[in-house]
């Protein structure tokens, strides 16, 4: 799939949407509103960003889509209604996973997004599972640590056997709380992927190299595969911190082939849509 | 007709008239599983999965969210401590957290007898102190259909305790009662076969003692007959399970003696490791066993 300017504008305007609601749910954690454990994806926004716009493009209405911790931008770039997120976040019953699911096991029944029971990884087998069973397209997103656990693997592998239309995306941000990958291991996941006979490739958040994986002339689940997407996390693992100040953010460098008023624009628009919500609710 | 050709007939129907799935591993091996599988492949719905026992029950899970109502066969129950925890904590969650029902009923079969530290007997306890689940040991054909039917109807999860040693048992194991008895045996799975024996042998002796089998473990909700034998026995009772003892055995027995007043003991397997060898083994309490204890109480 090409990157045109239209396009690219829509994942901006996707990422900035993912972007202004983790900056204002940063403010309202270190404000107190939002009682438990919240994990933000401010940083990997245009992971979840670029496929959605890149699904709505090729026309994949049917799609069942899993997550895990670290979902935010994902529930919102696939259509999860943003008051229930909020909801959600404050713990009440009207929220997306009914005030149980905390940050880290939203879901969405309306977007066909399936939340996380906590195990780390376990929507691996999960959507592969799913996917066999009644063969429609799947999308399992992961983080580089969760695609460690053995069962896993194990599902990589299994997808691969059955030829299943399944993408596994693994946003693999290097850290395991503040754990390196380095320390973790001496693989690499597309390596294991393609040892398992599925098609795989290592990249980096860009929109163009993301959209370049996708073969929209065989159909992007034609087959199955796996993105290992190298990304930044933006704040800490859990909570209303930064590690590193100086890290790479790919919306302020991708925002750059846009002029500072459309910028200005979008930042303005999605961040006062983001604040009213939070202000209806708290 | 016997419970394995029950079962057998169960599965084939899923298979061929309710979109359904089986799925585990080596099923279409000799034997297919104890001959309670019909010989049907993948094309039919019968799925081999790898050897990867944790995801497998991953699979079944999202096979169970399509909403295709899977069973999921786990050939020796000890294989759960690698196949419970995606079952335990989403299957079982994931209609109370996010409305989403995950409908899977679980095949678990138990066997024993020189098969080692980990694949003998029954292991429904690990799943009894999980919320979000019904837990169903049938022995005979007709509380196998029971089991069946009732996981169709609804949504839930089911744990389905089976027992090898059962499959070519015909009939309906019946409750003894007495008005009032020496003593009263809760017994399950395969354990409900000697406690029947037992409360006959001992009859002779002019011992009375009640059987009050527990088929379905979870919800455990006892009939008021069964209460009253326990309020009326002169030495309380004793619930007698294939599991370790220390699980849902001492969990019901607790309950009984809290709602009866009575005393409540509990006998299982006992609390050490299986060895292959005869002498090392840990066997389910047998028709000698439960007299001993029986004897053991009431003298």
């Amino acid at each position: 799939m090409i990157l045109n300017h239209a396009l690219a504008s829509k994942i901006y305007e996707a990422a900035a949407l993912n972007r202004a609601f983790e900056v204002s749910t940063f403010e309202q954690m270190k404000l107190g509103s939002i009682k438990f454990p919240a994990y933000l994806s401010a940083g990997q926004e245009y992971i979840s960003a670029t496929l959605s716009v890149a699904f709505q493009e090729a026309g994949i209405e049917q799609r069942q889509i899993f997550i895990q911790h670290r979902g935010h931008s994902t529930y919102l770039s696939f259509g999860g209604d943003i008051n229930k997120l909020v909801l959600e976040l404050l713990g009440d019953k009207r929220g997306c996973a009914n005030g149980m699911g905390g940050s880290a096991s939203i879901h969405s029944l309306e977007a066909n997004i399936f939340g996380h029971d906590g195990l780390m990884g376990s929507q691996g087998p999960i959507s592969t599972g799913m996917c066999y069973a009644n063969k429609i397209p799947t999308l399992c997103f992961t983080g580089d640590a969760a695609v460690e656990e053995d069962y896993f693997l194990a599902a990589i592998g299994w997808a691969s056997t059955k030829k299943l239309p399944i993408i596994f995306v693994v946003e693999d941000n290097n850290l395991s709380i503040l754990t390196e990958k380095k320390v973790r291991r001496n693989w690499d996941i597309h390596d294991v992927a393609k040892a398992f006979k599925m098609k795989a490739y290592d990249i980096n958040d860009d929109p163009e190299e993301i959209l370049n994986c996708l073969d929209t002339e065989k159909g992007i689940f034609s087959e199955p595969m796996l993105l290992n997407i190298n990304t930044n996390r933006m704040f800490w693992h859990a909570g209303a911190g930064i590690d590193d100040p100086d890290i790479f953010d790919r919306h302020k460098s991708f925002g750059e082939n846009f002029d500072s008023e459309y910028r200005l624009t979008v930042k303005n628009k999605y961040n006062n849509l983001v604040s009213k919500v939070w202000k209806q609710y708290l | 007709m016997n419970l394995r050709e029950t079962i057998k007939e169960i599965v084939k129907d899923h298979l061929e008239n309710q979109n359904g799935l089986v799925m585990g591993q080596c099923l279409t091996a000799v034997g297919w599983v104890g001959g309670t599988l019909p010989e049907i492949y993948e094309d039919g719905g019968m799925v081999e999965l790898s050897m990867a026992d944790v995801a497998n029950g991953g699979f079944a899970v999202g096979a169970a969210l399509s909403g295709r109502k899977p069973m999921y066969v786990i050939r020796y129950q000890g294989f759960n401590w690698f196949n419970a925890p995606i079952i335990i904590n989403y299957a079982c969650k994931s209609n109370e957290i996010w409305g989403r029902p995950c409908p899977l009923f679980v095949r678990s079969i138990a066997m024993e007898g020189a098969i080692g530290p980990v694949a003998g007997s029954s292991h429904h306890s690990m799943y009894f102190r999980m919320p979000g689940m019904k837990i169903y040991s049938p022995m005979s054909p007709n509380e196998y259909k029971l089991t069946y039917s009732d996981f169709m109807k609804g949504q839930d999860v089911f744990y389905v305790s089976e027992h090898r040693g059962s499959y070519d048992n015909c009939d309906d194991l019946i409750d003894i009662n007495f008005d009032n008895p020496h003593y009263v045996l809760f017994p399950i799975s395969i354990t409900r076969f000697d406690a029947v024996k037992a409360s006959h042998e001992l009859i002779k002796e002019g011992i009375k003692v009640s059987v009050c089998h527990i088929f379905i473990i979870k919800p455990f909700l006892p009939s008021d007959e069964s209460l009253d034998n326990l309020k009326n026995s002169t030495y309380g009772g004793c619930v007698i399970d294939d599991d370790y003892v220390d699980g849902i055995a001492k969990s019901i027995a607790n309950d009984l003696a809290n709602i009866t007043g009575n005393k409540v003991e509990a006998l299982g397997l006992e609390d050490k490791s299986a060895g292959f060898a005869k002498d090392v083994d840990n066997l389910p309490p047998d028709f000698n066993k439960i007299i001993a204890k029986i004897r053991s109480v009431i003298t």
